[in-house]
């Protein structure tokens, strides 16, 4: 039994990280500046998800589910100001108030330094990203939007890739 | 939040926020035919409280109405019922007037018909006091110019004839009484025979021989031969046939309504008369609105 997992001990062990002043507000406000601004240069580029991105690191970095959800929901609420009409004010909020509390309560209980896990994570809540939007239009929009798609795979792999160098720039906002 | 561990706050701050995007997110989106999401909802979540509440209320007030607000119900029904009285007694005249209306109507159309009898209409206005006599008392008299033995008849038949004639009234001796006669004879066969009372509400036809064939409903007319009632007034119809010894017992339906007389009509002439056929006769001097109700 003295080889089970402990939870708590677990958490006691992970670091919480603390980034310099603004840098959650800078990153933020540069994923979604460019978010918003390069489909306009790349089409391609749309397929990011630099918001979600920055909502999984910081919720993996903090590991506080309260803060993570807050910082999710706020990212999420920006997206949406962002998206235009056709998105409802909510939509990528309530999906990113989801990841950012899931990736703090994961993160809170494993280490997610290594490249490799943060990749199967970024691409995990990518998939858990997109099935709550897809409910949500589901359920609220009455807009029948499919669960899985090809290219919802390669967005999911491309973001996860993208993740592992974003996360490893974003390490850099740590203070020392 | 106080007093919850640290993941429960979380999981409640996460329901929380879930919850308020899905509220903004219903504040937004509209459904195509029911306006926006959050008015459906809203209009969901508040309607079965209403419908509870209305129920209630009209519960409520139907047991209100039903059982304690009934104070004034008895009142109310008593002075409904007093109303239904009055409205019934008032049918009850009106339907009186209205058969009224239709003897007088019957009156004056067999006087129109019989313009060459001299007629007076009157009024019932008293029965005999003894059940052995069949007597009526009329509101016209000899002032009226009536006289003893002037016949009596009403749109339906003959009634009987005067037997007393008093100032302003006078008495009438009913068909049916024992001690009245008239002259008659059955319409079809012209077989003459008196017909008298019985004491009885049928009449009773007197001398007609085995031999003649009577048949039952066969109307039965006045004769003339009395010299009170013109030819052909109708005085009823056979109800009833058995050979006798030494004549037929014949019983005869009077045609006029005897027990419900309330108007009659007087016939104002002791002579002969001859309906339709004696022009000759003209009414007594006594009677100069003779033929004027």
């Amino acid at each position: 039994m003295n080889d089970g997992y402990d939870f708590h001990s677990a958490e006691t062990h992970i670091e919480v990280h603390k980034f310099r002043t603004g840098a959650i507000v800078v990153a933020t406000a540069l994923a979604l500046l460019i978010q918003a601004a390069s489909p306009i240069y790349f089409s391609k580029a749309a397929i990011l998800d630099l918001p979600l991105l920055i909502t999984i690191y910081f919720g993996l970095s903090r590991r506080n589910p309260s803060t993570g959800l807050l910082l999710g929901m706020v990212i999420g609420l920006l997206q949406d100001s962002l998206s235009g009409t056709t998105v409802p004010l909510g939509l990528y909020g309530l999906a990113k108030t989801v990841i950012g509390y899931l990736a703090s309560s994961i993160g809170a209980r494993l280490d997610t330094e290594h490249p490799a896990a943060r990749f199967a994570l970024t691409g995990l809540f990518f998939f858990v990203h997109q099935g709550v939007i897809v409910l949500t239009r589901r359920l609220l929009l009455a807009q029948p939007e499919p669960w899985l798609t090809m290219r919802l795979v390669i967005a999911a792999s491309v973001n996860a890739v993208v993740a592992i160098f974003l996360f490893h720039l974003l390490d850099r906002l740590r203070r020392p | 939040m106080v007093g919850l561990p640290s993941r429960h706050k979380s999981l409640v701050l996460l329901v929380g926020m879930i919850l308020l995007q899905v509220l903004l997110l219903a504040v937004q989106i509209k459904k195509d035919a029911q306006g926006r999401l959050i008015r459906v909802w809203t209009v969901g979540a508040v309607s079965p409280f209403e419908r509870a509440g209305a129920y209630s209320v009209s519960r409520v007030r139907n047991t209100w109405n039903h059982y304690f607000a009934l104070q004034n119900t008895s009142r109310d029904n008593e002075q409904l019922r007093r109303e239904n009285d009055a409205l019934k007694m008032q049918i009850t005249q009106l339907q009186g007037k209205a058969a009224e209306a239709d003897r007088l109507a019957a009156l004056l159309s067999f006087r129109k018909s019989h313009q060459e009898v001299p007629m007076l209409s009157a009024r019932v206005i008293g029965a005999s006091a003894d059940s052995a006599s069949q007597t009526i008392y009329m509101d016209r008299g000899e002032r009226d110019g009536i006289r003893k033995n002037m016949g009596v008849i009403t749109a339906d038949g003959v009634v009987g004839k005067v037997i007393e004639a008093f100032a302003n009234t006078s008495q009438v001796l009913l068909l049916t009484d024992k001690d009245s006669g008239v002259g008659a004879m059955l319409a079809d066969s012209r077989i003459q025979s008196p017909v008298g009372g019985t004491g009885e509400p049928l009449l009773a036809m007197k001398y007609v021989a085995n031999d003649d064939v009577v048949k039952t409903g066969e109307r039965v007319v006045t004769s003339g031969m009395d010299r009170i009632f013109p030819r052909d007034l109708p005085v009823g119809t056979v109800a009833e046939v058995k050979a006798g010894n030494p004549f037929k017992q014949i019983r005869i339906r009077p045609a006029a309504n005897l027990e419900r007389l309330e108007e009659v009509i007087v016939l104002l002439t002791l002579r002969p008369l001859e309906l339709k056929k004696d022009s000759s006769a003209v009414p007594p001097a006594a009677a100069p609105a003779a033929v004027t109700p």
